[in-house]
């Protein structure tokens, strides 16, 4: 028999679900401790932000909202890798990538809350990277077409794009991949995994055993992480990173992790999924066992926990109030930028809508 | 100067706007080596080498999407459906994201891109190669629907539609790109998008339409002039955003209308102009509005083109009609 082409993929874990160190040789990054506590004290903010959102949706503050409890690892992992001038092309959690990206709680608030200024990153890097990405997958062929714009420009910059389980079933993903393939493009597409797309289950979504080797019949680089696991998320996005950046192509990383919490605010999972499940889920769930790790390195313990959360509970109470004290746009809003200048015809029921105002 | 098609009147405002600017790129099936199977991007991968002149995979999505991604990093890209029968893949990424990408962003992000299409039948075309369906887009705010109906108007607005820094939606007439030659210097000078151009003045009728059927009208109203009927036409040219005033003023003057086009009639664009005749216009109207369309069914295979397809004959009957309302 001969063989046309032979693949494999590599899985990668630093830490397992106890906070043990499976590897012995660590990424540079992860020497850097210091380094390692601030990713950390991100992964707890971002637990945090997002429990107070879905309690504030809980009490009618905010409409529906897409938790990323679970998701810490990843997100952050992602967004920590990237250089600022990079552009991230998201769907609607990754907002563990995008704090450290420079979005404001608030303006997660917002766009949740119902006000397209939630899209109006203020902070750079954030404020050049794409807003979420409803429709599923169409986000990953804007990544596509800014890696093409900065190879054409001849910029050393890499677009990133995440998309979930569910999403890797979409044409534009694959569209995306095989663009980038193609044209040997500096993309990075993170599939995160997390086994659930609403209430369909990963082994609906693929019959193939990996998630990431979707990748090679685009032809680039492919590796599944434990998406749980910061170290192996940021170890495999720096190395696709440089791939990408130094002119060797793109890549797919299937973060395998798990959603622990409901699809959004709208779904209830305990129509679909066993509580067992869960529960064998949350024991593996990412910030316990980096907090275990970081303990054992002997640079974290319950005070600093204690410090940091309370630190944590005071900025999300300042940005929900500065969400909460946001007035609504004016009605003229909806029309003022549907285009670079208001066109004469929109302009009469710009006019219409603004006269009802005063009524 | 050369006389030039509407086809070469494509290429060439491509090959003035590329030269000009290093952000506009070309993307899409077939337009690199083989310079598009209409060779509207012929010479142009030469010119400007394969990467703004791309060869993409065959998958229209893929198309939209990357323009999608090109236009928000600033560049200014120019993609191709190969035919218009084809464009329905892209249409969640021009839906979804080009057409909304300001608004939803506040102006963060914007998508200056530009989805050329050869639009219409008439040309013996294989089966989803001969379909009018701009109706579809001109209902999706934030986009621009142009169809140029001249070799002159195909070079003007097609700059103008690059220029413009919203997405535009441009419909090319296959069934004209090679009907006739005119001077068209290359200038570089835009035509204005947004306005309809009166291309016949008249006083008894006023025939509104766009796109390749342009020429049917001015066929009608030669007819017509011959049996003492003056006929206005208008090519509506920008139909999102609509250039109404136009229109009203031409009707108002007129008291009479048809509205001609060959996509399908039921909610074909024809309906909202009818519309607005009816909102605004009523009382200086003396007949009832015609519309002269495709009917509401798939454009036949190509022996029945012609029958589908709004004739000369079929325009002057309407306009006959709405004159026989005294």
């Amino acid at each position: 028999m001969s063989i046309a082409a032979k693949f494999e993929i590599e899985y990668l874990q630093y830490l397992d679900a106890e906070g043990q160190q499976v590897r012995d040789a660590l990424p540079e990054f992860a020497k850097n401790l210091e380094h390692m506590v601030e990713l950390y004290k991100l992964m707890i903010s971002t637990r945090v932000f997002d429990a107070k959102s879905v309690a504030m949706q809980r009490t009618g503050k905010l409409g529906t909202y897409a938790s990323c409890l679970g998701h810490e690892a990843a997100h952050v992992g992602i967004g920590s890798a990237m250089k600022p001038e990079d552009v991230l092309a998201l769907s609607y959690r990754e907002y563990g990538a995008q704090l450290y990206r420079g979005v404001q709680p608030r303006e997660v608030y917002m766009y949740w809350g119902g006000d397209e200024r939630g899209n109006d990153y203020q902070n750079e890097p954030a404020r050049h990277d794409f807003a979420w990405s409803v429709p599923i997958g169409t986000q990953c062929l804007h990544a596509a077409g800014s890696a093409l714009a900065f190879k054409i420009r001849n910029e050393p910059r890499v677009a990133v794009c995440c998309i979930g389980d569910g999403g890797s079933s979409k044409g534009d993903f694959y569209g995306a991949i095989n663009i980038a393939g193609a044209q040997n493009l500096p993309l990075v597409a993170v599939i995160v995994n997390n086994q659930w797309a609403i209430s369909v289950p990963r082994k609906i979504q693929s019959g193939a055993p990996t998630l990431a080797q979707k990748g090679l019949a685009a032809g680039l680089y492919c590796i599944q992480v434990d998406g749980n696991d910061i170290i192996a998320v940021r170890k495999a996005m720096e190395d696709a990173l440089e791939r990408a950046r130094s002119g060797q192509g793109g890549s797919v990383i299937e973060a395998v992790t798990y959603r622990l919490s409901d699809h959004t605010t709208a779904d209830d999972a305990r129509r679909y999924r066993d509580e067992a499940e869960v529960k064998e889920a949350w024991a593996k769930e990412p910030v316990k066992r980096l907090r275990a790790w970081l303990v054992a390195k002997g640079v974290w313990d319950d005070a600093r926990e204690e410090a940091w959360k309370a630190e944590c509970d005071e900025w999300m109470d300042n940005e929900v109030n500065a969400y909460l004290q946001t007035r609504s746009q004016p009605v003229t809003a909806m029309f003022d930028y549907t285009y670079a200048e208001v066109p004469a015809d929109l302009a009469k029921q710009r006019d219409y809508a603004l006269s009802l105002e005063s009524k | 100067m050369a006389q030039i098609t509407l086809i070469e009147a494509v290429t060439q405002a491509l090959a003035y706007e590329m030269a000009h600017d290093d952000s506009v790129v070309v993307l899409g099936e077939d337009v690199g080596v083989n310079g598009g199977v209409f060779r509207a991007t012929v010479g142009l991968q030469e010119k400007f080498g394969p990467l703004r002149v791309l060869d993409t995979p065959l998958d229209e999505t893929t198309i939209a999407g990357v323009t999608v991604g090109l236009a928000t990093q600033g560049m200014k890209p120019v993609a191709e459906a190969q035919f218009e029968g084809f464009i329905y893949p892209m249409m969640e990424q021009i839906a979804c994201h080009a057409a909304r990408m300001r608004t939803r962003t506040r102006g963060r992000l914007t998508v200056p891109a530009v989805f050329r299409a050869p639009w219409g039948g008439g040309i013996r075309a294989p089966e989803h190669h001969s379909e009018a369906n701009e109706h579809l887009f001109t209902n999706i705010p934030g986009l621009r629907v142009v169809l140029p109906s001249s070799p002159a108007r195909a070079y003007g607005l097609l700059l103008a539609a690059i220029r413009d820094p919203d997405p535009v939606v441009f419909f090319e007439p296959k069934r004209i790109y090679r009907q006739y030659k005119e001077e068209v210097p290359d200038d570089g000078e835009a035509l204005p998008l947004d306005v309809c151009f009166v291309l016949r003045d008249g006083t008894d009728v006023t025939l509104v339409t766009w796109g390749a059927q342009v020429k049917e009208c001015l066929e009608a109203a030669d007819a017509l002039a011959e049996e003492g009927i003056s006929a206005e036409v208008i090519d509506v040219a920008t139909l999102t955003p609509l250039d109404f005033d136009t229109i009203a003023e031409s009707v108002t003057k007129t008291g009479r209308c048809v509205i001609v086009h060959e996509a399908p009639k039921t909610a074909g664009f024809g309906a909202e102009i009818a519309a607005r005749l009816a909102e605004e216009c009523l009382y200086e109207l003396l007949a009832p509005v015609e519309r002269v369309t495709g009917y509401d069914v798939h454009i036949p295979l190509f022996r029945l083109e012609m029958k589908y397809l709004p004739s000369v004959q079929r325009v002057v009957d309407a306009a006959k009609r709405t004159l026989a309302v005294s």
